[in-house]
C-alpha cells in the first residue's frame, strides 16, 4: 500500500515536471508509455530486455563462481593471498569503462568479450568479501568435522558453506546493482541490441520518450526480480536466525 | 582397540612467545570395553590432553598408539552444534547412516523428543549438551571421548546420561575417556581414574576401580572417593598448606 502511494507520488512529481520542462526535454508519463506500448508490440522491448538480462545472468554466475572460488582459496592459503592481493588491488580500482574498453579491443566486439568484461568488473569486490567470509570461518565446527570423520565434500557442503552464505549474499545483492550498471555500459558500446544499445541509440537522436521507455522498463525488470527473486532468497538462507537482521 | 599414551610434554607458545607447559608428564593405556576418568584442576590440561588423543593437535613430544580407523565420538566442552541445522540434522551429519529407529531411541533417552525440529539458537546450554551427547553416541564409536559432559545437567538427568553411557560401554567394546569434576560420576563410571595435578599437568594417581560397574555399591563408591580425597589433599597440602 506505501510502495502504491509512494510509486503515485513518483509519478505526480514527474508529470508537473514535464509540463514545466516541456516535451521535449522531459515528456509525460502517458507519452513514454505510449513508446513503451509499441516497442512492445512490434517485439523489440521484450528482445532487447531479454538480451540484456542474459548478459546480466551469465555475467553474473560467472562473476559469482569463480569470486567464490578465488576468494575462499584467497582466506584459506596465505600464499594465493600475497600472490593474488596486488591484481585485487588493481582490478579493484580499474575503472569500468577502462576494463570493457580494453576488452573490446583484445578479444573483439563479440558477446564473450561483453561478458568478460562485465563480469570481470564485479570479480573484484566478490572476492574481498568471500575472502572476509573464508577468514571468519569458526575453525571450531572444522575441528568437530575432523574428529567425526566426516568427509571433505560433505563437510564443505553443510558446514563451511552455510558460513559463507552471507557473504555470497552480500557479494550478490552488491554484485546485481553493479552489473545492473555494468551492462549497460557495455551494450552501448559495443553490442548491436540490448537496452544499452536501444539507449545509446535514442540518445544520439535525442529521443528522450523512447530512452525514458528502455530505461523505465529496464528498472521496472531490475525491481521485480530483486523483490520477487533476490529477496526471498535471501530470508531463506537465513531463516534459521532467530533475529534477522 | 587399545590406546596406548605417553606424553612427555605439550607446551603452548603463547603471543609474547613465551612458552607455556601444559602437559608433563602423562603416560597410561587403556582396552576397548574400559572407561578412563581424568579428574583435575580447571586449567590444567584436560582439554589439550583430549585433543591430542583425536589426532587434533600434533605439536606434542611423545607417543601416542591407536588404531588409526577408529571412529571416534566426541563430546567437546562446549556443545558445538551447527547453528543452521535442525537438533536432528546435527545429529545426521555426523552419523548419515544412523537407522530412524536408533535416532528415536537416542532422542526419548536423551529427552530430546520434543527438541528434534529446534535449532541449536533455541536449546537450552543443558539441552545443547545433550545434544552433543546423543551425536557422539550416534557415530557408534570404537572411541568415545567426553569432555565435561555432564556439566549443567541435573542430578537424575545426569545419572540417565551415565546409564546410558554404561549400555553402549556394555553392549559394544568402547574405548572411553571422560574427563569430569564431579568425584560421583568419575567413581560411578570410570575403572580407572587418573588424578591430574595442576597445570602443567602429570598423572599424580592412578586408581583401578575392580568391581564392574554394575555391581558397584555405595560403600564402594565412598571408600574410592575417601581414597581420592586423601591423594587430591596431600598434593594440595604439598602446595598450598592452607587449602584453597
Ligand atoms: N590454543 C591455546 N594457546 C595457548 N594456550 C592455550 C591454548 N589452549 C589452552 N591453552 C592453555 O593451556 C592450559 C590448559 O588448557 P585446557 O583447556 O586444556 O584446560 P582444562 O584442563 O581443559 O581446563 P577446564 O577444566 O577449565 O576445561 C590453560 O592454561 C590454557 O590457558
Ligand atoms: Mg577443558
Amino acid at each position: 500500500m506505501l510502495r502504491l502511494l509512494s510509486f503515485a507520488v513518483f509519478l505526480g512529481c514527474w508529470w508537473i515536471a514535464a509540463v514545466l520542462a516541456g516535451s521535449t526535454k522531459l515528456p509525460t508519463p502517458p507519452a513514454v508509455l505510449n513508446v513503451a506500448m509499441t516497442e512492445a508490440a512490434s517485439g523489440a522491448l521484450f528482445l532487447n530486455v531479454g538480451v540484456t538480462l542474459a548478459r546480466v545472468a551469465l555475467a553474473f554466475t560467472l562473476a559469482i563462481t569463480l569470486g567464490v572460488a578465488i576468494g575462499y582459496l584467497m582466506g584459506r592459503v596465505r600464499l594465493a593471498n600475497r600472490l593474488g592481493d596486488p591484481w585485487l588491488i588493481l582490478l579493484l580500482n580499474l575503472p569500468a569503462l577502462v576494463v570493457i574498453v580494453l576488452a573490446y579491443i583484445w578479444a573483439g566486439l563479440t558477446e564473450v568479450a561483453a561478458i568478460a568484461a562485465i563480469a570481470i568488473n564485479k570479480l573484484p569486490a566478490t572476492v574481498v568479501t568471500l575472502r572476509e567470509g573464508t577468514r571468519a570461518l569458526d575453525y571450531s565446527f572444522d575441528e568437530m568435522a575432523t574428529v567425526f570423520a566426516i568427509p571433505r565434500w560433505r563437510a564443505f557442503r553443510h558446514i563451511i558453506l552455510p558460513q559463507l552464505a552471507p557473504y555470497i549474499a552480500a557479494a550478490s545483492r552488491s554484485g546485481l546493482s553493479l552489473v545492473w550498471k555494468i551492462v549497460l555500459v557495455a551494450e552501448l558500446l559495443g553490442r548491436p541490441n540490448g537496452v544499452g544499445f536501444e539507449i545509446g541509440v535514442a540518445f544520439q537522436l535525442f529521443d528522450t520518450p523512447r530512452l525514458l521507455a528502455y530505461s523505465l522498463s529496464f528498472a521496472a525488470v531490475v525491481l521485480v526480480i530483486e523483490t520477487a527473486l533476490v529477496q526471498p532468497f535471501e530470508t531463506r538462507l537465513t531463516r534459521w536466525r532467530l533475529r534477522a537482521a | 582397540m587399545r590406546l596406548e599414551v605417553d606424553i612427555a610434554g605439550k607446551a603452548y607458545k603463547s603471543a609474547s612467545g613465551k612458552r607455556h607447559d601444559v602437559l608433563a608428564g602423562i603416560k597410561f593405556s587403556l582396552s576397548s570395553g574400559e572407561v578412563g576418568v581424568f579428574v583435575g584442576p580447571s586449567g590444567c590440561g584436560k582439554s589439550t590432553l583430549l585433543r591430542i588423543l583425536t589426532g587434533l593437535d600434533q605439536d606434542y613430544e611423545g607417543t601416542i598408539s591407536r588404531a588409526q580407523d577408529a571412529r571416534i565420538g566426541m563430546v567437546f566442552q562446549e556443545p558445538r552444534l551447527l547453528p543452521w541445522r535442525s537438533v536432528e540434522d546435527n545429529v545426521r551429519l555426523a552419523a548419515p547412516l544412523i537407522d530412524d529407529a536408533r535416532l528415536s531411541e537416542l532422542f526419548s533417552v536423551l529427552e530430546l523428543s520434543a527438541h528434534r525440529n529446534h535449532f541449536p539458537g533455541e536449546l537450552s546450554l543443558g539441552l545443547a549438551r545433550r545434544v552433543a551427547l546423543a551425536r557422539a553416541f550416534a557415530v557408534e564409536p570404537d572411541f568415545l571421548i567426553l569432555d565435561e559432559p555432564f556439566a549443567s545437567l541435573d542430578k537424575a538427568l545426569a545419572v540417565r546420561m551415565q546409564d546410558e553411557i554404561v549400555t553402549l560401554v556394555a553392549n559394544r567394546s568402547v574405548l572411553t575417556i571422560l574427563v569430569t569434576h564431579d568425584l560421583d560420576d568419575a567413581v560411578r563410571l570410570g575403572d580407572r581414574l587418573f588424578l591430574l595435578s595442576a597445570r602443567p599437568a602429570r598423572i599424580i594417581a592412578n586408581i583401578s576401580v575392580p568391581a564392574p560397574r554394575s555391581v558397584r555399591g555405595e560403600a564402594e563408591i565412598a571408600a574410592i572417593k575417601a581414597e581420592i580425597a586423601q591423594w587430591t589433599n596431600g598434593g594440595r597440602a604439598e602446595q598450598r598448606p592452607h587449602g584453597q
